[in-house]
């Protein structure tokens, strides 16, 4: 298969497999968990449950000063990490395009050269908090082989994208096809691993919040 | 046009002379194309004196499923350009649109420059080989395959010249209703058939000659820029050898940057700074056309560099998106409008049909859920003080 | 009849629910539990990691409720759940855990994890690994009335010494009275001066109240032990007497998981809303306080601060109203770090307490609210729970730190004016 061959079926039929299973994942995760519904709340509401859940799902983000100050490096390599991915996936110019062509809208992108850093200091980061999950005792023993290999399929993107767009090491072909292919195979594992949080997170700091407002709590 | 015709025992010093074209503009040449390959200025004497003293070496052009446009290429000349002078080196002994000769005196020809010159002519190919049904492509009688098997036999090197004869270009694009296939496929599928059931009465076949091991140049473009084809084929004339390739066979000097590498609108791709639309605000301030379908970034070509009708201009630089043309399957590569980062295939109809999909698997498998969990509430039996040790 | 794996297994897929699949989904093993559990900061040992207690939990959620673990199990490839398992443990979600919530409130993708470690001792409880001092605290509450043993004589002895001491009269049975106490077995036993506390302030409020001689006891051992039908049939007896007796509002006591027990699990357990208010004697003092009934004189002077017990403050929602009171009687009142709903455990609630296997991990994980009271150097600690009251001074003793407990009930009713 030649490279252009390569890069083709990567932007076609591999591409809606992984859509495919990425979507129809999630759909039915989500169906799976709120489905089977909980129990209505028969005591005496002192809060309100909206008004606790939302809050939660915005405040859960802001750690207080103590629980910083204990959890430092977690709170502040994760946030970095996380607003990398942020700014590399939805702010580069080409990728602004794909979500175009999928939702039909797009918006406006960053400088590429800032893309290009943030990459690169996500890339970083990710590096220390492997190292940091391979020593810190609590996180070496709970870590699965699914953390790793998630932590790899993150991470690959980054690195294949940085490599795609610096020409580095092979002919732009398959540099680029290697990259979407990396994000396809991110795509795949999404429904069915940790990277789930990215869409529960809201419903379990939903639930958080609803349960601690009932009793008048701001969790 | 010059005349090919005969001219086949002077050198090129001699039939230069004959033109009227000064030395002065020759060695001009001979420095345009060394600089073009990336040479050094010390192989210009190398050059000239390679062409002048050569014995131009016979060429035969083999035209298939093609459009011409490679020929129409090689072939402008606004002026008396230099690269028209590549056919007073050599000696174009059959070539389909450029020849005097048609008919069986044509393919006479082509077969007695096969006999005199066998395993050192150069087979240049362009267009594409059909393999469904020999009908769809023949020449004299004779399809294309047998054609082309019968005379690379001979052949000292072939050159592949336009994306068709490289890679299979437009007839190979889906879904491919010829079977056509590269002049390098079809090596790989048809090098070990034996040329029979051709009249090769006529054909000497001197020493066998076996089609799998040819050197083969790829030239590709749609069509190929004209200094390339001729610098090649200086290259092959100065050195007899050939140059060096990459891992498609495409000459590295040509073709060893990418369009988006040299092209002069990258520093707005760096910035991020797009035309939306062919007449917007950032068209007309001549922005990167990658958000329009340009394919610069994963074709491999000199058109940035080299550009077009001798230096003017090339498609980008026209304001249109570079098309790929000198990368296989560029046909199907989704379309010419979809930027790289956009998938082939259309994808809010794939993934309305998953959501739907999914929808009806989740609410299975939420029912399922909730069927178990009060399967084990009818199950459980009211946990007393007795029920807090094990027996 | 007795607790077997099959019963442990059937209560913990009953117990799984669209928040425990919401919290399972979304745990990226951050650790940040850890880091806000004493049981791990003040005695590390990585399986004390709070989400770690509630892996017999997410096994079953994940075999049993998801896509990919069905297919897992049919495949043979789900993790197994058996007695070693739920053995290993029992410790975790026991002695290393008063369900006191500091975790669910770190999680920073929302975990209720306390909720969900209550939820696991409903399988470890079934299946027969529930700790031997819980369990027979749990059977004296059902057999007897009271975890500690106490029966109807031993409360009315301590409420004749009351009414000598006081001259007042306890009203018992009282139908129609606004207000019906509930009692812990530890006030009972130990601080009666509660009850004295009670009768005045109630008087001088000019409220009614009373005792139910059929249903007085507060704790519930059932919530700690973590199963839910011993709970209900305790609360029921709280509902029947509440209902028979006609009071507006159930008063719980200062004790901690009696206020989760039948302000917030109570109704859920019994299956309907009550038809009667549940109040902590904390709220109905900060009413008092506002409606003006309260008239104080006198000042603390000594440097005083407060101890917010779990279940009452961070889980049970009564923060502002203790501070509201100690600013009736402190001159000089200062916060311990970390003090409301953030505040650290004092490290015996959630049945930990009742367990005397973990003692030693209890006394240990002290160290952590030594550290808060080291910051702050207070003269005495006022609380509003009897256990933590009872485990603070076991721990100052055992770390050699001369700070005296203090009931805020018992503080405010001392500074009632005449």
């Amino acid at each position: 298969m030649s490279e252009i061959e390569f890069l083709n079926w990567v932007r076609g039929p591999a591409f809606e497999i992984a859509m495919t299973i990425f979507i129809a994942g999630i759909i039915i995760r989500f169906l799976e968990i709120f489905l089977l519904g909980r129990k209505t709340n028969l005591a005496e509401a002192k809060g309100s449950e909206m008004t606790g859940g939302l809050h939660t799902i915005v405040s859960r983000s802001i750690p207080d000063s103590n629980t910083f100050k204990r959890s430092t490096f977690k709170i502040v390599s994760g946030y970095i990490f996380h607003l990398g991915l942020l700014i590399t996936i939805f702010f580069f110019a080409p990728h602004i395009l794909l979500f175009k062509d999928i939702f039909g809208f797009g918006w406006p992108s960053l400088p590429t050269p800032v893309v290009d850093a943030f990459a690169v200091v996500s890339i970083i980061t990710l590096i220390a908090v492997l190292i940091h999950r391979l020593q810190d005792r609590v996180l070496k023993f709970l870590s699965s082989t699914e953390d790793y290999l998630v932590w790899l399929l993150t991470i690959l993107p980054l690195i294949t994208g940085y490599i795609a767009f610096h020409r580095i090491g092979m002919t732009a072909p398959s540099l680029l096809a290697i990259h979407i292919l990396s994000v396809e195979l991110l795509l795949i594992a999404f429904p069915f691993s940790k990277l789930m949080h990215a869409f529960t997170l809201v419903l379990a700091r939903w639930y958080n919040g609803a349960i601690s407002g009932y009793r008048g709590v701001q969790s | 046009m010059t005349d090919f015709s005969n001219g086949k025992d002077k050198s090129l010093a001699e039939v230069l002379r004959s033109q009227g074209i000064s030395r002065r503009s020759f060695l001009k040449f001979c420095a345009a194309t060394a600089s073009m390959m990336a040479m050094s200025p010390a192989m210009i004497p190398k050059i000239a004196q390679a062409l002048e003293s050569a014995r131009r070496p016979s060429v035969i052009w083999l035209s298939f499923q093609e459009c011409t446009g490679c020929t129409e290429s090689l072939t402008r000349a606004h002026t008396a350009t230099i690269e028209s002078l590549i056919f007073d080196s050599i000696s174009l002994d059959y070539h389909h649109t450029l020849q005097a000769a048609s008919g069986e005196a044509a393919e006479e020809a082509r077969e007695e420059a096969m006999n005199e010159n066998w395993g050192k002519y150069l087979l240049v190919v362009d267009g594409s080989i059909p393999t469904k049904d020999m009908g769809y492509s023949t020449i004299a009688g004779m399809s294309n395959l047998d054609m082309f098997l019968q005379t690379a036999a001979g052949a000292a090197a072939i050159i592949s010249v336009g994306t068709c004869a490289a890679f299979g270009g437009i007839p190979h694009a889906h879904p491919n209703p010829t079977g056509a296939y590269s002049v390098y496929d079809i090596i790989k599928m048809y090098g070990n058939t034996d040329v029979d059931g051709v009249s090769s009465a006529s054909i000497d076949n001197n020493s066998g000659g076996s089609v799998k091991d040819k050197p083969i140049i790829t030239v590709p473009g749609c069509p190929p820029i004209p200094v390339v084809i001729t610098g090649v084929l200086t290259h092959y004339l100065t050195f007899g050898t050939i140059p060096e390739l990459d891992h498609l066979g495409r000459p590295k000097a040509f073709y060893g940057q990418s369009i988006h590498d040299r092209c002069y609108r990258r520093p707005f791709y760096d910035k991020g700074l797009f035309a939306e639309t062919f007449d917007d605000e950032g068209a007309k301030k001549g922005w990167c056309l990658y958000k329009l379908g340009c394919k610069g970034p994963t074709t491999y070509n000199a058109c940035a560099t080299t550009k077009w009708n001798n230096g003017t201009s090339f498609p980008i630089e026209s304001g249109h998106p570079c098309l790929g043309c000198s990368e296989p399957h560029f046909w199907d590569g989704g379309g010419f409008y979809k930027a790289l980062s956009i998938p082939t295939i259309d994808i809010p109809t794939t993934a309305v049909y998953a959501a739907a999909g999914a929808a009806a698997a989740g609410v299975a498998l939420g029912a399922m859920n909730k069927s178990k969990k009060s399967n084990a509430a009818k199950e459980h039996t009211k946990t007393t003080i007795d029920d807090l040790e094990k027996e | 009849m007795s607790a077997s794996l099959e019963k442990g297994i059937n209560a913990l897929k009953k117990e799984v629910d669209s928040t425990v699949g919401a919290f399972f989904s979304s745990c990226v093993n951050c650790g940040m539990c850890a880091d806000a559990c004493l049981f791990y900061t003040e005695s590390p040992c990585p399986s004390r990691t709070p989400i770690n207690k509630t892996e017999p939990l997410r096994r079953i959620w994940k075999q049993e409720y998801t896509l990919l673990g069905r297919i897992g199990k049919m495949l043979g490839l789900a993790k197994p759940i058996d007695h070693d398992f739920l053995n290993q443990w029992e410790k975790l979600v026991y002695d290393s855990c008063s369900l006191c919530g500091r975790c669910s409130m770190v999680c920073p993708v929302g975990i209720d994890i306390t909720l969900m470690i209550r939820k696991t001792r409903e399988g470890l409880a079934a299946s027969g690994h529930a700790p031997e001092g819980l369990i027979g605290a749990t059977k004296r509450a059902v057999t007897i009335g009271s975890p500690m043993g106490i029966k109807l004589p031993a409360l009315m002895a301590q409420i004749s010494h009351v009414e000598k001491d006081t001259g007042l009269k306890i009203p018992m049975d009282e139908e129609g009275a606004e207000y019906m106490l509930l009692l812990s077995s530890m006030e009972i036993m130990n601080f009666p001066e509660f009850i004295e506390a009670i009768a005045k302030i109630f008087k001088k409020a000019g409220v009614s109240w009373t005792i139910s001689s059929e249903a007085f006891e507060a704790t519930n051992s059932g919530i700690q032990i973590g199963v839910a039908d011993i709970a209900a049939e305790l609360i029921q007896r709280i509902v029947d007497a509440a209902e028979k007796l006609k009071v507006k509002t159930v008063i719980s006591p200062e004790c901690g998981h009696a206020y989760m027990a039948i302000r917030w699990d109570g109704p859920n357990l019994a299956g309907k809303a009550f038809n009667f208010k549940v109040r902590h004697i904390l709220e109905i003092l900060d009413e008092f306080r506002q409606d003006g009934r309260l008239k104080i004189s006198g000042k603390e002077t000594q440097k005083l601060t407060y101890h917010d017990p779990c279940q009452i403050s961070r889980r049970g929602g009564v923060i502002e109203q203790p501070r509201n009171l100690i600013n009736l009687f402190a001159d000089d009142f200062v916060e311990m770090p970390e003090a409301g709903k953030m505040n650290w455990c004092c490290g015996a609630g959630g049945g930990v307490s009742s367990n005397e296997r973990a003692d030693e991990l209890r006394l240990k994980v002290f160290q952590r609210k030594k550290d808060q009271l080291d910051e702050i150097k207070p003269d005495a600690i006022i609380s509003a729970c009897s256990n933590c009251r009872i485990h603070l001074e076991d721990g100052l003793e055992e770390y050699n730190m001369e700070i005296p407990l203090m009931s805020l009930t018992e503080t405010l009713a001392e500074h009632l004016e005449e």
